[in-house]
């Protein structure tokens, strides 16, 4: 009896040290402000569908593939994001972002790891094929900084163990930033200004420090995150499109296994955040699935 | 001899036209807010497709033509053929067409009515140099890529290997540059860019007669969607106002750099609005503005270029739209000989507005297109109140709740244009009004 107490007790303590939470409430808050507040292009009814699509694409995939559990919480982010950055006037393609994000965790996998960030690939699908678009420019000031406030808070209350690959491509980013404009002589309120921008954000927090698909080692990891950050401004200022980060990941993600291979480090289990350097997981809490998991 | 460096055209204050009344499904049009309601503006018309941007620059420059000069940053050297002189008329067709309006609706009566408050109209709202001159060019390290007179401008495209070099070559060639200028001169030539001069001939347009300067028009292919504002804004006395017209094939365009905000449309305003649109208009922006911060760009309109309702103009021909740069529709002889009417086909508007200033404007507009063809129009409403005489109850509840209608166009309006509300209600004349709202619930219930 007590040992079902105890167990229920670790399950429970498990549940709510997960990350994830703390990443879906920062975002649906965000996208409450940005629905009633800011006036996103986006409909209640948008939402709900890629929510549901999302959540019932991850229930056939678990039950398909045989998994243990179902685990809604990635799913639940990856359309909150796409809920965030997406924007469509169909709903059967807010349907089919929803749908692709969810179903290419369980279709295109390498070495047991995801190739790309689910919301990251759907995105650029619906860009190139001209269904949908991203507003880079929709997020006002005071939702900005209450977001970078709710994000970098998230590192802290969570203990994120895969920060790094976050403030590597933030300091990279932004830095590349400043110098570009140094160079120019231009006054430092235009690199302030161009990273204003929540789109950033969800990208720096959100999906590039997916540790599903990011490399094992935090060497790994800092090249990564700088291959990322130099490819997203040669698209901005080389080929002059929005939305570089986006398109950086998306290039350098097929790199991460060549980057696992020159700098080998441990798999990340969700429930088990560890930076790579660990071999043994550090007591946060307990791993409860630990076969293989699509999540 | 004291040139002006304008980079952008100023324009007077205009009086508001009253438009030719035509009745239209969506509501009466009564009228439109014209472009010179506003101080300091300029208008631009782009038209972008698969990397291919005309642009077209209007001058309504007011001073001594002697004076006019302008500057504009352009991502490639122009060769003559890509730079042309427009029509005026065609652009400001383009302003009609897409300019904010104002509509009217008449109430029916309401003893012949079954859902008088029925409303479903609303629901489909939605030269020649001097010698030893080019020596001078070469030591200041600016390079005059070519020279045309085009129409009744001299155009020169330069190039510097850096801006001091620039700088005093465009003063000694009598350009006044203001302070500050050289620092955003800078920044362009280190990305490349070259630099569109153009001043008027004197002597050309004594020949072709025209007593106003035409808008520029320039082609060019390059995959930046921008438009430079920031030399603009150097000696600029305030903030500017700029109107981008933007005509695309696959649909709205908007700004990925600064926020596009819709401006509020089909709301109800009060009647006496009707002789003051202009203002009201010229407010009602004003007020956006501060709402968001002075950082927004604003959407007045986006329309599919094939109709308008209701129309403040008629869409414009295919040939007003080609002289404007649309290159990819059909031809006009070719629509004749399929026995169509010459009519746009795959051209979507984006009206744009923007009062920017160096500081909440650090950057240049950056656009892209995007593919969402909804139709969008800042359309303002006027209600005319049925004045019958019938008598019913349906009439009776009408007449009870007209002043709480005539409070909530008041609330409306205060809250569109930031005007004192105490004024509003003494212009609409509110007290002198029967009090239906000092009616308690179970009075109403039982008028008869």
């Amino acid at each position: 009896m007590r040992q079902d107490n105890d167990k229920s007790n670790e399950i429970k303590s498990t549940f709510w040290r997960d990350p994830r939470l703390y990443q879906i409430a920062s975002l649906s808050t965000l996208l409450f402000y940005g629905l009633f507040w800011l006036h996103f292009d986006i409909s209640t009814w948008q939402v709900a569908i890629t929510l549901c699509v999302s959540q019932l694409t991850q229930f056939a995939g678990t039950r398909y593939f045989n998994l243990p559990l179902f685990d809604p919480k990635s799913a639940v982010i990856s359309s909150l994001s796409l809920c965030l950055l997406l924007r469509t006037n169909d709903p059967a393609v807010a349907a089919l972002a929803a749908f692709v994000a969810i179903a290419i965790k369980f279709l295109i996998r390498w070495n047991n790891k995801h190739v790309f960030n689910p919301t990251n690939l759907a995105l650029v699908v619906i860009l190139s094929s001209g269904l949908g678009w991203i507003s880079p420019g929709q997020w006002g000031q005071v939702a900005w900084l209450g977001f970078l406030v709710a994000c970098l808070g998230s590192l802290v209350v969570t203990r994120a163990a895969r920060a790094d690959v976050t403030l590597a491509f933030l300091t990279f980013y932004i830095g590349l930033l400043f110098v570009r404009t140094l160079w120019l002589g231009d006054p430092l309120t235009i690199p302030l200004h161009q990273i204003e921008n929540g789109a950033l954000l969800i990208f720096a927090f959100f999906m590039i420090s997916d540790p599903k698909t990011t490399p094992d080692s935090r060497t790994g990891r800092i090249f990564f995150a700088l291959m990322v950050a130099l490819t997203a401004l040669y698209v901005q200022f080389g080929l002059f499109k929005p939305n570089g980060p986006l398109w950086g990941l998306i290039v350098c993600s097929p790199f991460v296994s060549l980057l696992d291979r020159m700098f080998p480090g441990a798999r990340y289990d969700w429930s088990k955040p560890t930076t790579g350097h660990d071999l043994v997981s550090i007591p946060l809490s307990l791993s409860l699935q630990p076969q293989r998991r699509f999540l | 001899m004291n040139r002006v460096l304008t980079s952008m055209v100023t324009f007077a204050i205009g009086l508001l036209i009253w438009g030719n009344e035509a009745s239209a499904f969506c509501g009466f049009y009564v009228g439109k807010a014209d472009t010179k309601l506003f101080n300091k503006a300029s208008e631009v018309a782009i038209a972008r497709h698969d990397n291919k941007t005309v642009i077209t620059m209007a001058n309504d420059f007011k001073g001594d033509v002697k004076e006019f000069a302008m500057v504009v940053p352009v991502p490639t050297v122009l060769e003559r053929d890509q730079i042309h002189v427009g029509d005026a008329a065609v652009l400001k067709h383009l302003a009609d067409y897409s300019a904010p309006r104002l509509v009217e609706y008449f109430d029916p009566n309401p003893c012949q009515m079954i859902y008088p408050e029925s409303r479903a109209m609303d629901m489909m709202a939605k030269a020649a140099e001097p010698p030893g001159r080019q020596e001078r060019d070469k030591a200041l390290g600016v390079m005059v890529e070519a020279q045309y007179t085009v129409g009744e401008y001299d155009i020169l495209i330069l190039s510097a290997k850096e801006s001091h070099g620039l700088e005093t070559w465009l003063s000694e060639s009598g350009y006044q540059i203001p302070l500050g200028a050289s620092t955003v001169l800078r920044s362009y030539l280190k990305q490349n860019m070259k630099f569109f001069v153009a001043k008027v001939n004197l002597v050309e347009q004594a020949k072709l007669g025209f007593t106003h300067l035409r808008p520029l028009q320039i082609a060019f292919e390059s995959p930046k969607f921008m438009l430079p504002i920031r030399l603009g804004t150097v000696n600029a006395d305030g903030a500017q106002e700029l109107f981008i017209y933007v005509l695309t094939k696959q649909g709205r365009v908007e700004t990925t750099n600064y926020r596009t905000i819709r401006l509020p449309e089909a709301q109800e305003i009060p009647l006496y609005v009707k002789e003051k649109f202009g203002d009201f208009y010229r407010d009602l922006f004003t007020q956006q503005v501060k709402r968001e911060s002075q950082r927004g760009v604003f959407l007045e309109y986006a329309w599919d270029m094939n109709w308008c309702d209701p129309c403040a103009a008629n869409p414009l021909s295919t040939e007003e739209l080609r002289t404007l740069g649309v290159f990819w529709q059909d031809s006009p002889s070719l629509t004749q000989r399929r026995g169509l009417m010459p009519q746009a086909q795959n051209v979507f508007l984006t009206r744009l507005h923007v009062r920017y200033d160096a500081a909440h404007f650090p950057e240049d507009l950056m656009f892209q297109e995007t593919s969402d063809r909804n139709n969008f129009q800042a359309r303002y409403i006027l209600r005319h109140a049925w004045t019958g005489t019938d008598d019913c109850p349906a009439a009776t509840t009408y007449r009870q709740q007209l002043r709480e209608r005539y409070e909530r166009e008041a609330q409306t309006l205060a809250n569109l244009t930031g005007w004192n509300i105490g004024e509003i209600r003494k212009a609409m004349n509110l007290a002198s009004l029967p009090k239906g709202e000092d009616m308690k619930w179970y009075q109403r219930l039982w008028t008869n």
